[in-house]
């Protein structure tokens, strides 16, 4: 189910590996990844506040967050993890639809929130999706979620889809 | 108790409609099928699948087509029928693992005055 994508593309986008200096002077690591990461994404999202959680995910339980997260192994996925040392604190997560456009996600450990970290998770994924020759980017998020919200708008995606609770957005990137 | 179920065609409609079916029997709920189509698929495959379905668990139900907005043709149906209960599927999940509720179950949620079961 793909919403209708703008018809400006976006361009610009950083592509992994990079180094950022979050608002509270912590160096973040932006990596692409891949089944190695596994073992600090299950620690982050065993970390992860469930009242951050958005339309059932991420899962909470062990078991359950193990299973999501084979999407880590799956064809057509995309994945790049901020790390603070050794540990991740962050990811963001591209997966193909049927129609082989890509539903976007992102996830911020909650003492790692507000500092610019999504934002340029989100940045950099959209970039190595680029270098990939990914043309179509959507997401949904709850309608109340404000930040987030202004988060997509600012990196360029526009409101398409206008069902009650979740809104869509998309993206199209500069081919 | 008397139940009007909505089918679309897809897997999770089907689903609602299997567990429906099981409760009925349990219970000795009447049930009517209110079948629409979630996208560009027809109406006549999927009356014909649920019929299937019927017939196989041995299990009399009325059918009704929805042919447009089956969102509100369900609250019709089910307050001018005097149903108990809406059962509609809700189990859909997006690529990367969001439930995704769509919107004629957004529609029913919001709109109805029967209680509405989600099957997932």
């Amino acid at each position: 189910m793909s919403p209708e994508f703008p018809e400006e593309p976006v361009d610009g986008f950083p592509t992994p590996p990079r180094t950022i200096t979050d608002r509270e002077g912590r160096e973040i690591d932006l990596t692409e990844a891949d089944a190695t990461d596994l073992e600090s994404l299950v620690e982050m999202y065993l970390a992860f506040d469930p009242k951050d959680r958005a339309q059932g995910i991420p899962p909470t339980g062990e078991d359950a967050i193990r299973e999501w997260l084979e999407l880590l192994a799956a064809e057509d996925s995309l994945h790049v993890v901020a790390y603070h040392d050794d540990d991740a604190v962050g990811h963001v997560m591209l997966v193909a639809d049927r129609e082989e456009r890509y539903e976007l996600a992102i996830f911020v450990l909650q003492p790692y929130q507000g500092a610019h970290i999504g934002t340029e998770l989100v940045r950099t994924g959209l970039g190595l999706a680029q270098a990939r020759g990914i043309e179509f980017v959507w997401l949904s998020v709850e309608r109340w979620n404000e930040a987030a919200v202004a988060l997509y708008e600012k990196i360029g995606f526009e409101t398409t889809g206008s069902a009650s609770f979740e809104m869509e957005m998309a993206l199209r990137l500069e081919q | 108790m008397r139940v009007l179920v909505g089918v679309d065609g897809t897997d999770h409609g089907m689903h609602a409609l299997d567990r429906t079916i099981e409760r009925a029997q349990e219970a000795g709920d009447e049930v009517t099928v209110a079948v629409y189509t979630a996208d560009d698929s027809s109406l006549d495959d999927v009356e014909a699948s649920v019929r299937d379905r019927l017939e196989t668990a041995s299990f009399e139900a009325g059918v009704e087509r929805i042919t447009e907005d089956p969102g509100s043709r369900l609250i019709e149906l089910a307050e001018d029928g005097g149903y108990d209960r809406i059962a509609l599927p809700g189990g859909q999940r997006s690529p990367l693992g969001k439930i995704q509720l769509g919107g004629v179950l957004e529609f029913v949620l919001l709109n109805a005055r029967t209680t509405v079961t989600l099957v997932r």
